[in-house]
């Protein structure tokens, strides 16, 4: 399949098949898984294409295992994959080649690159040396970053010695020292606190906005996702689920919306049964599930019918969408 | 090219940089070192003592063995231990994705990237005692002499470290080698003493199997001005055959890395 130029990555009909062992538990199952070890493919990831454009920003949703990561580390070239084709910016991801790594980034919540016992700003000289950069340009490009991350005197510090924070946002810095296009983020709000995470959050969209830089990011946190990215895909199971914008996703998953009204005199359920599907009825409170074409008629009727201090609109949350999803596809 | 001296230089200065941040545990180090420098005095004064002949080696020039073991020491306490019995953390931790994303070499990232200066005193002290029991021997140094002298202690290590390299590269597959690092030291501590002074099967097995003679018994043979050129030849071409086939292992070894998952 040729490679429309206005894609930047390509991805068709991916697969990846791990050989594994299992042990059987207690000495005997030891013994056995020593002597005679049964190996088996387990498929980490089952046919999957899609295509990114340059400066998009995409989410990638899944359970535990359901294979993000090993597909992330597909399209950086750590892994190589057992069939079909990956090609990030014209390159194969597994051959390597010093031009296509000098293009990408990745940064991993739960692996770090600094030295432990070092402040991060000697562990950032070393990559600027690796990545061949004048230490000149090296200093014009920390000093750039480092605002944007809002980072100071942390630089000179220890990393032992910083919060998980500060680490990350070093980690971050670290990755992006040599002007990357490409960013892989495997989890990089993992362990920080909201406010940390809003940061690194509101870092990254900026990032995207200045450099016009592609990123491709796995999240646990469904507010980084939302926040993030306008486009999502999801994997279940090692397949491809889902791939699209995050409200159509919302949208097909759920074609309802929540209407939550406060009303003057307390009432029963069984006035409000004909609206739509009660959700929850607390003396005034009321929250009823609507479809969304039926929406604006039982709005206009429910504020001719009753009383009514307030009234709210919203979708379900997001992750409680998502969860439903995974779920729906454990049926399937 | 300088790019890689550069990156070598600034790998040293942050290794020194690491090794200074704990103030005792280096001052425990400097004093691990002088210990091991004390032992290693110990034993070469066992060799004055003694006066007997090994195999057709006198003391003296047994002496110079002795030196190029002890240099050879330090530069595996110095380079060879830190880095490479490193790459099996790299592996279990993952950190390795780090390393295979860089645009620089990952053998040589994975064996320079430290440096241990407690190392550097056996180093000096192991050349001191080569240079010194030469001349007590009665050798006048030439110009070729010592070429040949730098290019067979450079197929020394070259070996030693391929051998090294190759078994550290395994724990790609094994995620946890065996200690590897004994294995090693008992082979570099065979090279003690001169290769004649073992018996006809250990001498051939300590020159073409598991290449102990070129070591140490030839660079001292070399300084003395005894090497024959074939000699000298023959580790030119097997010394490449090991790094080579060192790197072609490692790159075979990294299509089978998986990368420890998250």
């Amino acid at each position: 399949m040729p490679n429309n130029p206005s894609d930047l990555i390509l991805v068709d009909q991916l697969s990846k098949y791990y050989r594994v062992a299992n042990k059987q538990p207690g000495f005997k199952g030891t013994l056995k898984h020593f002597f005679d070890r049964k190996t088996f493919d387990v498929p980490a990831v089952t046919d999957i294409s899609f295509k990114i454009s340059p400066g998009e920003i995409v989410g990638f949703l899944g359970a535990n295992g359901a294979g993000k990561t090993t597909l992330l580390k597909m399209m950086c070239g750590l892994i190589h994959p057992s069939t079909g084709l990956v090609d990030v910016g014209g390159f194969s991801p597994q051959r390597r080649q010093a031009a296509f790594l000098k293009e990408i980034t990745l940064v991993m919540g739960q692996k770090q690159q600094l030295i432990w016992d070092l402040p991060p700003m000697d562990s950032l000289y070393v990559n600027a040396a690796v990545y061949g950069l004048s230490d000149h340009e090296a200093k014009v490009r920390i000093n750039e970053l480092a605002d944007m991350l809002e980072l100071g005197e942390e630089l000179t510090r220890p990393v032992r010695k910083l919060s998980l924070g500060q680490r990350m946002k070093s980690e971050i810095l670290a990755a992006l020292l040599h002007k990357p296009s490409v960013l892989f983020l495997d989890e990089p709000t993992l362990g920080l606190d909201v406010n940390a995470q809003a940061r690194v959050r509101s870092f990254l969209s900026e990032y995207n906005k200045r450099t016009g830089a592609t990123i491709l990011l796995t999240s646990h946190y469904m507010a980084d996702i939302t926040a993030l990215c306008p486009r999502v895909i999801c994997i279940h199971k090692g397949k491809l689920f889902y791939d699209g914008d995050l409200d159509s996703l919302a949208n097909s998953l759920s074609p309802s919306r929540e209407v939550k009204v406060e009303l003057k005199n307390s009432c029963s359920s069984d006035q409000f049964e004909k609206y739509g599907e009660i959700q929850d009825l607390n003396d005034r409170f009321v929250c009823l599930l609507v479809s969304r074409d039926k929406l604006t008629d039982v709005v206009s009727n429910l504020l001719t019918d009753f009383d009514i201090i307030d009234l709210e609109i919203s979708d379900p949350p997001i992750d409680q969408l998502i969860g439903k999803l995974f779920i729906k596809g454990e049926v399937n | 090219m300088n790019r890689y001296f550069k990156t070598i230089r600034l790998f040293w200065s942050t290794a020194f940089a690491s090794q200074l941040e704990y103030q005792l545990n280096f001052l425990i180090e400097l004093l691990a070192m002088l210990g091991t420098l004390l032992g290693s005095v110990f034993i070469l004064s066992l060799f004055f003592t003694g006066g007997r002949q090994l195999g057709d080696w006198t003391w003296e020039s047994a002496l110079v063995i002795q030196g190029v073991y002890t240099f050879l020491d330090g530069l595996t306490n110095a380079l060879l231990r830190p880095n490479l019995t490193e790459i099996v953390n790299y592996v279990r931790e993952g950190t390795l994705d780090y390393v295979l994303l860089k645009p620089i070499d990952s053998q040589f990232w994975l064996s320079v990237k430290k440096f241990s200066f407690a190392g550097l005193p056996e180093i000096i002290l192991g050349l001191y005692i080569v240079f010194w029991a030469a001349i007590k021997s009665g050798t006048s140094f030439s110009f070729y002499s010592l070429s040949v002298f730098i290019i067979s202690l450079s197929i020394g290590f070259v070996i030693l470290y391929s051998v090294w390299f190759l078994i550290a590269a395994s724990s790609i597959w094994f995620v946890k080698t065996w200690n590897a690092t004994e294995v090693l030291r008992a082979l570099l501590a065979a090279g003690r003493y001169p290769i004649s002074a073992y018996p006809v099967i250990l001498r051939f097995i300590f020159t073409l199997v598991l290449p102990v003679a070129f070591l140490t018994t030839f660079p001292a043979e070399a300084i003395l001005g005894e090497l024959k050129f074939n000699i000298l030849f023959f580790g030119i071409i097997l010394s490449s055959l090991f790094f080579i086939f060192s790197r072609f292992f490692w790159k075979f070894a990294l299509k089978h890395y998986t990368s420890a998952s998250s």
